[in-house]
């Protein structure tokens, strides 16, 4: 069959930086979303270290007001557009297409290309730092009119989030192309691991409020260039609208940030545990139910923007109701756990580690939920340690636990594990270090995005900055285990954990550059 | 048995100052001085409480299991799933516990909506960086912004007490009587949060946000802008100071003379 001659004709590519500008191979731009997701994270966490440098003590002194409400900026900008989303792209990029037994991405040119939109992307936005009026300090959020007043880097800005939006929704397109027609024969929708299940999930949500994104800031952009007064009371324009524009995008988003998790520990879980996950199907409606409730509850972001009784309760109501189909997945991995016969590699650590902390993110969102409590909690460091515990230890946590679950197939190495257990304990001791005592001082009444404080706030703030440069330093562990695992190390076997099920152990260690050309039979 | 007496001393004594300056309060959320921010304490505390004992159960399963189903103890692992039953049960039971958060939620909800009745009137404008406030239906108007001196931000000063919690004019209101505040913004958008008032609402151009009080106890009480407002957002409080009825009567009717004398040497 000319299936053979194909195959050693595709197994050419070119070598050196060339490979890597020029590929189409979902492996190698897997690999390439991750790296680039790796270099933000440390810039991002840079831009972190400033910030918990300048709040260690009282009183200003490292940085400028508006250089320190830059960073809070850039750094949530990063880590979301840079870090989380690229990273879990790439998993996809790797994962998906060995997980389902299909040859490669559906669209692998257009996969090349939203990738490489990114570092344009991210050398723009970067690039404001040095502009005239400093980088863009409104908040990630960029609500106006305040984000309005930012200088020169304000076109730069909106035309990176644009690209970003742009690179998401090609990859997400993609990911679904990919799911729903590369699938091996026998590979029903839901035989699928649930890995590929949430993304396929995430990549809707993605299609869905990108535009939505897009749309918002462009409306920021004619306001602040082409005379429109969208935003603009004084023009007859409202405010406040932005506010419901963004949050219909970003309240999908942060569920965009975290489901592909959900795949990731509901993958993990059952290995270690050697023990089918305990509810599938019900997993996989429970993703689907948060997936749509993501839809309306946007407004929780805006208690106190002053919106009608009938509103707030809507949007109460609504918002508890996200606890019940979390609870499911919660139950699920523990009940998974129950009456296995686990072991506790890194990826494991990980994986319980997401659980705990991200059910304890979960919990104070709830306490959020309750818009009379909110109005108390609103814009507070509470907050900020609400979204960190559902962001760092919740979706980052799971990304590593990826990442070492997946590294021996990918390198054809086995990790140090003694190391990445080194990584993990020190990674969870500083992380809570850094973000519980955030709790205390939201509840006592500090602000978020603030660079100074009043004098009751220090003791705890001081414990806050030790966390965050503890958990910054132990991420270099991280970097060098991956190098050193890439460069060698004990050899994996194809199967690499005891208890692994899926296609992807059934390839070999490192996978051939080009696998599943012919589909696996599918049990 | 020296040691261990003096041990004891140092721990108490510990415990002892660390319940005096450093008490639960300073961790929690303030309770207040409103009948209102007692009700949001104790809906947080009830939350709280429950989300504590839903974690005691759901970790308590895992680390259970952690410690008795592991592979070095020699278990063989069941292979059971899916329960029909089961997964019944913890989709309704945390619906039915959701609804008894909602219910109190919605009532405390509902009583801050409520503005009837208010007796005093105060507008409250946000700028880049204080705050202004105007006595509706008197004509006495004040703008209220940060006191600490610079020194002191740039730590060439030793910081008082109140750092960054200081203001030039405070605004004095009544305790007993509802306030309603009318909020709106000059420039970009604010928020006016006093917590022990458990007030906050923003402050955005072209609105004008309502909010009401009655203060129970007289005092000074301390807030802080809420949100983003740009370079100087961390340096823009709030400090309201609330007296018995006779001293506000005697201070609105002073500053209603002195304002009026002031436009009749201006005329």
């Amino acid at each position: 069959m000319s299936s053979v001659v194909n195959d050693t004709h595709h197994e050419e590519h070119p070598s050196g930086i060339m490979r890597w500008i020029t590929t189409t191979n979902h492996k190698d731009i897997g690999t390439l979303y991750l790296w680039f997701a790796m270099i933000m994270f440390f810039i991002g966490g840079l831009m972190a270290l400033v910030i918990r440098s300048e709040l260690f003590q009282p009183g200003l002194q490292f940085v400028d007001p508006q250089f320190f409400n830059s960073m809070t900026t850039m750094h949530a900008l990063v880590m979301i557009f840079g870090v989380v989303m690229p990273a879990f792209t790439g998993l996809a990029n790797w994962m998906i297409p060995i997980m389902i037994g299909g040859p490669d991405m559906a669209l692998p040119r257009m996969n090349n290309w939203s990738f490489w939109i990114l570092p344009f992307a991210f050398s723009m936005l970067l690039s404001t730092l040095w502009m005239d009026g400093g980088a863009p300090a409104g908040g990630w959020t960029l609500y106006p009119p305040l984000s309005l007043q930012t200088g020169d880097a304000f076109p730069f800005l909106i035309f990176a989030i644009h690209f970003m939006g742009l690179s998401s929704i090609m990859g997400a397109i993609n990911v679904v192309a990919t799911i729903l027609n590369m699938r091996a024969p026998g590979m029903t929708l839901m035989k699928m691991p649930l890995f590929v299940w949430t993304w396929l999930i995430t990549a809707f949500l993605l299609i869905a409020v990108m535009p939505v994104l897009a749309g918002g800031v462009t409306m920021l952009l004619t306001d602040k260039f082409f005379g429109t007064s969208f935003f603009n009371a004084a023009g007859g324009g409202d405010p406040v609208m932005f506010q419901h524009i963004f949050w219909f995008f970003g309240h999908p988003e942060v569920y965009i940030l975290i489901l592909p998790s959900f795949g990731v520990v509901s993958a993990i879980i059952p290995t270690f545990a050697r023990k089918p996950l305990f509810g599938y199907s019900s997993m996989v409606y429970a993703t689907a139910s948060i997936a749509f409730l993501s839809f309306i509850v946007w407004a929780h972001h805006m208690f106190t923007v002053g919106m009608p009784l009938a509103g707030e309760v809507f949007f109460m109501f609504a918002t508890m109701l996200i606890a019940v189909p979390t609870g499911v997945k919660v139950f699920n991995w523990v009940t998974t756990m129950w009456k296995g016969a686990m072991t506790f590699e890194t990826p494991m650590l990980f994986a319980i580690g997401f659980i705990i902390m991200f059910t304890i993110g979960g919990f104070s969102g709830l306490m959020l939920a309750i818009t009379p409590a909110d109005f108390q909690y609103h814009d507070t460091y509470f907050v900020v340690a609400h979204f960190h515990y559902v962001l760092v230890p919740g979706s980052i946590f799971a990304i590593m636990a990826a990442c070492y679950f997946w590294l021996p197939k990918w390198t054809g190495n086995m990790y140090p594990e003694t190391l990445g257990k080194i990584h993990f304990w020190l990674s969870t001791f500083f992380v809570n270090l850094t973000f519980f005592p955030m709790h205390f001082v939201g509840l006592a009444g500090m602000p978020r995005r603030i660079p100074d404080y009043s004098l009751q706030f220090a003791d705890y703030n001081m414990i806050a900055s030790i966390g965050a440069f503890g958990f910054g330093f132990a991420q270099l562990i991280f970097l060098y285990l991956i190098i050193k695992t890439i460069k060698g190390g004990k050899k994996a076997t194809d199967q690499v954990w005891e208890g692994a099920e899926g296609l992807e152990w059934t390839l070999s260690s490192p996978p051939p550059y080009h696998s599943f050309n012919t589909p696996p039979a599918i049990k | 048995m020296f040691l261990i007496k003096n041990l004891m001393f140092f721990i108490t004594s510990a415990l002892l100052i660390n319940t005096a300056n450093a008490g639960w309060l300073d961790l929690n959320m303030p309770e207040g001085v409103t009948d209102i921010s007692q009700e949001v304490f104790d809906l947080h505390m009830l939350i709280l409480w429950i989300c504590v004992v839903i974690g005691v159960i759901v970790f308590g399963a895992m680390f259970w299991s952690i410690f008795m189903h592991r592979k070095s103890r020699g278990v063989t692992p069941a292979q059971f799933h899916e329960s029909t039953s089961l997964e019944f049960l913890w989709t309704v039971v945390p619906f039915v516990i959701l609804i008894g958060m909602a219910i109190p939620a919605t009532k405390t909800l509902i009583k801050m909506y409520d503005h009837s009745d208010s007796e005093i009137h105060i507008k409250i404008t946000g700028y880049q960086w204080l705050w202004q406030y105007e006595y509706l239906n008197t004509n006495v108007s004040f703008y209220s912004k940060l006191s600490t001196p610079y020194n002191e931000i740039y730590n060439k000063q030793e910081k008082n007490i109140n750092y960054l919690q200081e203001v030039d004019n405070q605004l004095i209101v009544p305790v007993n009587k509802k306030i309603r505040f009318l909020l709106t913004s000059n420039d970009v958008l604010h928020a006016w949060w006093v917590p022990d008032l458990a007030l906050k609402k923003d402050a955005i151009p072209g609105y004008i946000n309502e909010m009401s009080v009655v203060i129970n106890e007289p005092g000074i009480y301390r807030g802080r802008c809420a949100e983003l407002c740009g370079r100087h957002h961390g340096f823009m409080p709030i400090v309201i100071k609330a007296v018995d009825e006779d001293e506000y009567e005697e201070w609105i009717t002073a500053s209603e003379a002195k304002i009026s004398g002031v436009a009749k040497v201006n005329k």
